[in-house]
């Protein structure tokens, strides 16, 4: 039985996201054919990379027969597939898009769409035991989908990319390449997305290298100038806690947390944080936490591997010093 | 201006989530509130319809406590509000989104269909991603989710609401016809929107008519404060209320668990401003400093 996977694309070429996707689906067809579905140029269609991560076959759909991005008619692309081939599963990476799409075809198909799972096993006559994410990942749920086919979308963060050892199923043999050429019904391509040129901002939060954040104990929207100088001299940008923006202090964009951005920083430097965890939610990525808190019990001293006990107000100028000495120093 | 908004009562949760002895989230010691993006959905569409007059109708399904948080979407200045009262089970998002179209084809039916719906992007709690495209999808209007920005323009069209009753079996339909809308683009007059999203580091936007379903993020405005008149209002306002009979929709949850993370505690590097030697050496470990 064929499972189907969306894949999408990304300034890099094929998403980082849709690779763990399709490295998830290779894991559920136990060696069975995995079929991508893209939207794009036929002779772009990166065989090799996506045989590498288990692809078997591609579908493509061509500009010409559907340009750009339309999640209604992206989703009746995927529910013919499902039908011609019989899919047993349909996945696509749980991002904005890919969310949007799948919940389309779970309501083109009238089935359930398990949004966000982490793992799934095969259960009894074509059923799927799902552990997916809630909470943003917060609270795990086991939970029983009894679909055909199954409609998930995963939570890739959470779900490693694997070159798979024998693309091709050992046979040596390239991906196979299928134009499909959609039936639409009425209606699909009433939205349809128009994107601008323009960045929305600079360096941006989610890719930082370091984030420096700054919550309710900044006090007030005049207290953040010294993490601006902070996250300058370390070559990074300010996030904030939802207090602050909530309060008018900065702007939503800057928002850490499961309502803002998620973040993965190298170093991300909590401070006046408390560690609610709708925040901790968007920095579950960070690679190094350290918190610095006036408050030795606050909850984001159980997320972070170190924590300076003070006021940031004399914290941080200390630490802007200290950077500023090092390098003036040779 | 018609608009529907539907928010969902979810726990509010601070430091760390805690599950009872029968696997459901703790909230004796938390209290409930709108799910985040869902009270974003409110203040839009009370600022759409203080720019362009009509009505906000505050929707939820849930147990009879989840008339507090209609009230406090009353008190935020919608106008009027329904109870879809359930018996406390979990409802999925199939099952929700068949009795929010319900509503809209019961209003329809008394004559004053909704020209909008909104919808936040996900529950705070469940993060289903699909109750909005799920009821656009049954009524066969347009819909687009994770907006940041939204712009309504046009007029009421001709003005004519044609009352007739729902047409056609329950469960998806293609056309809108009988619900007082024509749906899409290329209709004459009506009102329009251009709603916008970040993708990737760019601005997407989408441009449609009305009516339609719109999924709204955290962000896109700054909801206000209720005022004091608001609250009284709130108080003394009735709400509609309905029983739907919950369904079975094929995926069943078994259970909730804390996912095993590795309990940390961070090692205090010392007080003030006298840390800092030590903060600045472990970022060197790092490799964080410039």
């Amino acid at each position: 039985m064929t499972v189907l996977c969306l894949v999408e694309h990304d300034a890099s070429g094929v998403a980082d996201a849709s690779l763990r996707a399709l490295s998830f689906a290779h894991g559920l067809t136990a060696g069975a054919g995995v079929a991508a579905v893209l939207f794009g140029p036929a002779d772009e269609v990166p065989r090799d990379l996506l045989a590498s991560y288990g692809a078997t076959e591609a579908h493509v759909v061509e500009p010409g027969h559907l340009p750009g991005y339309a999640p209604q008619a992206w989703a009746r692309v995927l529910a013919g597939l499902a039908t011609q081939a019989s899919a047993s599963a349909v996945l696509a990476a749980a991002t904005d898009r890919g969310n949007e799409v799948m919940a389309y075809l779970g309501a083109i198909m009238d089935l359930p769409m398990a949004a966000n799972c982490l793992a799934t096993e095969p259960g009894e006559g074509g059923t799927h035991q799902v552990v997916r994410q809630r909470w943003a990942g917060l609270l795990l749920e086991d939970a029983h989908l009894d679909s055909s086919p199954a409609l998930m979308t995963l939570a890739t963060e959470a779900i490693p990319a694997a070159a798979v050892a024998d693309p091709g199923g050992g046979s040596g043999t390239a991906l196979t390449v299928h134009p499909y050429q959609p039936s639409l019904a009425e209606g699909d391509l009433r939205v349809r997305a128009t994107e601008s040129a323009g960045h929305t901002s600079g360096a941006s939060l989610a890719t930082a290298r370091v984030v420096v954040g700054g919550g309710r104990g900044v006090g007030g929207p005049d207290g953040f100038a010294p993490l601006e100088e902070l996250a300058g001299l370390l070559g990074g940008v300010v996030g904030v806690s939802r207090v602050v923006t909530s309060e008018g202090w900065r702007p939503h964009k800057q928002q850490v947390g499961q309502t803002g951005t998620r973040i993965t920083p190298e170093l991300y430097l909590a401070c006046g944080i408390s560690g609610a965890i709708q925040h901790m939610a968007g920095c579950a990525g960070a690679k190094h936490i350290v918190a610095v808190n006036t408050d030795p019990g606050a909850p984001i001293l159980s997320h972070a591997d170190y924590a300076v006990v003070g006021d940031l107000r004399e914290v941080i100028p200390a630490l802007v010093a200290a950077l500023r000495a090092r390098s003036a120093s040779p | 201006m018609e608009i529907l908004v539907c928010v969902k009562r979810v726990p509010m949760v601070g430091g760390k989530i805690v599950l009872t002895g029968d696997g459901e989230v703790d909230t004796r010691m938390s209290g409930f509130t709108i799910s985040p993006h869902e009270e974003c959905a409110v203040e839009e569409a009370v600022q759409i319809t203080e720019r362009l007059g009509g009505t906000v109708s505050v929707l939820t399904l849930g147990p009879p406590a989840a008339a507090d948080q209609l009230r406090e979407s009353l008190a935020l200045g919608a106008g009027r509000a329904v109870l879809l009262e359930t018996d406390g089970r979990e409802w999925g998002p199939m099952a929700t989104a068949a009795e929010i179209v319900a509503e809209v084809r019961r209003r329809a039916g008394e004559g004053d269909g909704y020209d909008l719906v909104l919808c936040g992007n996900e529950a705070a709690d469940t993060g289903d991603y699909q109750v909005g495209i799920r009821v656009a999808h049954a009524l066969g209007w347009p819909s687009v989710t994770g907006i940041k920005s939204l712009e309504v323009t046009g007029t009421a069209g001709s003005g004519e609401r044609p009352p007739g009753p729902p047409r056609g079996p329950e469960g998806p339909v293609t056309s809108s016809r009988g619900l007082g809308r024509e749906p899409g683009d290329g209709g004459t007059g009506g009102w329009q929107v251009r709603a916008g999203r970040e993708y990737r580091g760019t601005e997407e936007s989408f441009e449609f008519g009305l009516p339609a379903v719109i999924t709204v993020k955290e962000g896109i405005n700054l909801p206000r404060y209720p005022s004091l008149p608001g609250r009284l209002r709130a108080k003394r306002a009735v709400i509609e209320r309905h029983e739907p009979t919950w369904q079975d929709e094929g995926m069943r949850k078994q259970a909730l668990r804390v996912p095993a993370a590795e309990r940390k505690q961070a090692e205090v590097l010392g007080t003030g401003a006298d840390a800092v030697p030590a903060l600045m050496r472990v970022l060197e470990e790092w490799g964080v400093l410039p």
